[in-house]
């Protein structure tokens, strides 16, 4: 199936010698890219917002976040050489000359990429690799910043944005690998061929992680705009086996299995159908799990992976997951603990120094939606039959 | 004029819900809640910055 698809990232092929005198934040804002690590915020402003200022560096983020998501590692092992190109070419644009590549510390692309570092023509910037350590909220970008400045992998408060005031003090950009793989291709085929493939509002390829109850779980490339059941069906799943499908990671939203299978991934096709793209990840639960358990393990590990620095966060994380067990458990406390979670993951969103604390107010309130008809049972003391069976996403220890 | 919260430096002492209730709530950990400046709150909104015994908070411009 992929021989069919333009795998222009994982595909392997060489690029040609690097294009003279190219501007590339013009040529990343012809070719319509928006960023690959979740946010989708367009490349070419990310670039402006640094231009010119004094001594910038730059952040390549390979560090896979989501602990479902496994693509910027994949990225890495199979073409190093592009995110490498990304570097250098979007460094030089900004008048970068170092720039750190951030990989999820013990990261099985490490040996591809020192290799490819010295193989690499890096022209003039020195690229460092930098190991982070397997935390969720370790890979979010103030915290990669206060890392590479001698602090914790923590997040900080804004302002000072990363752009103004970033590593050591100097305006950083940060972007994320498979984004930089990107910016390689869109400067070496050029923007017109690049928009040539995928939803022309968010053009290219896409890196999606499929994983859960799936036969073959893994990384699928495919156009922006594809339906979400392509990259499913690459992964052996049949439509029919579909419960239901988490969207975006643990920061991002549950689907019912009817509602996935057409969905585009693009950025807008997975909101407009109720989902959430985030860096590509879809979690299947095949249809006699429970989601709701399901749900209550993935919020006490978000809960413990709080940095416990913002109130609102480090309280009411593990006291959302402990109503939801509550209430999923059912009982005398199940309905006044459910009432809890509603009102708490209404009013958690926005409230901390990160985006932590929303992502895991929406998974919440995704599965009380998606799951109703399984809520109201389990509320009142008859639990589904799925919920005394096995796990099907994986949760770090 | 809307008010922001330095997230990490909150403590949740709680004295901006106390001097300015129409803008400032409370969550049930004692973190607040902020919603928009009513007209003619700017006043209560300078005293409730200015008291923060954590120094985290501040008035900033509309967006």
């Amino acid at each position: 199936m992929t021989a069919t698809l333009p795998a222009r990232l994982l595909g392997g092929a060489p690029l040609g010698p690097r294009p003279a005198g190219v501007d590339v934040e013009a040529v990343v804002g012809a070719a319509g890219l928006v960023g690959r690590g979740g946010g989708g915020f367009p490349t070419a402003r990310k670039l402006a917002a640094v231009r010119g200022r004094r001594r910038p560096v730059l952040i390549a983020n390979a560090c896979d976040g989501e602990p479902l998501s496994v693509k910027d590692a994949t990225l890495l092992a199979h073409a190093p050489h592009l995110a490498l190109e990304g570097i250098v070419l979007a460094a030089r644009s900004v008048g970068a000359r170092e720039a750190y590549l951030c990989l999820q510390a013990g990261s099985p692309a490490l040996p591809a990429v020192r290799d490819a570092l010295l193989r690499h023509d890096l022209g003039g910037v020195t690229v460092r690799l930098t190991p982070v350590p397997d935390r969720y909220v370790a890979s979010e970008e103030s915290a990669l910043v206060q890392l590479l400045s001698g602090g914790p992998a923590l997040p900080t408060s804004r302002p000072p944005r990363p752009a103004e005031r970033g590593v050591h003090g100097a305006p950083t950009l940060v972007l994320n690998a498979e984004t930089l793989a990107n910016v390689a291709v869109a400067v070496h085929c050029g923007p017109e061929l690049y928009r040539s493939v995928g939803d022309p509002a968010e053009p290219g390829t896409l890196l999606v992680t499929v994983a859960g109850a799936v036969p073959a779980p893994g990384v699928v490339e495919l156009p922006t705009g594809t339906p979400a059941g392509t990259a499913l069906a690459a992964a052996g799943v049949a439509p029919a086996g579909i419960g239901a499908v988490l969207t975006g990671g643990y920061g991002g939203a549950w689907l019912p299995g009817e509602a996935v299978w057409n969905a585009p991934l693009s950025y807008a096709g997975m909101r407009a159908a109720g989902g959430v793209l985030g860096p590509g990840i879809l979690g299947v639960l095949p249809r006699h799990a429970c989601g709701l358990a399901e749900t209550a393990a993935v919020a006490r590990y978000l809960a413990g992976q709080s940095a416990g620095q913002c109130g609102p966060c480090m309280f009411g994380l593990p006291d959302i997951a402990g109503a939801l067990e509550a209430a999923v458990a059912g009982g005398r406390h199940a309905p006044a603990a459910l009432a809890a979670v509603r009102r708490w993951t209404a009013t958690l969103p926005g409230r901390g120094a990160c985006r932590h604390p929303d992502g895991a107010a929406r998974l919440v309130a995704s599965a009380l939606l998606v799951f109703a008809a399984d809520l109201s049972a389990h509320v009142s003391g008859r639990p589904c039959a799925g919920f005394y069976g096995p796990r099907y996403l994986e949760v770090p220890r | 004029m809307r008010i922001e919260v330095d997230r990490i430096a909150c403590r949740g002492d709680g004295l901006c819900a106390g001097l300015l209730p129409e803008a400032v709530t409370l969550d049930d950990w004692g973190f607040p809640i902020v919603g928009p400046l009513p007209p003619g709150s700017e006043k209560a909104a300078r005293r409730a910055v200015a008291a923060c015994p954590a120094l985290a908070l501040r008035l900033e411009a509309s967006r």
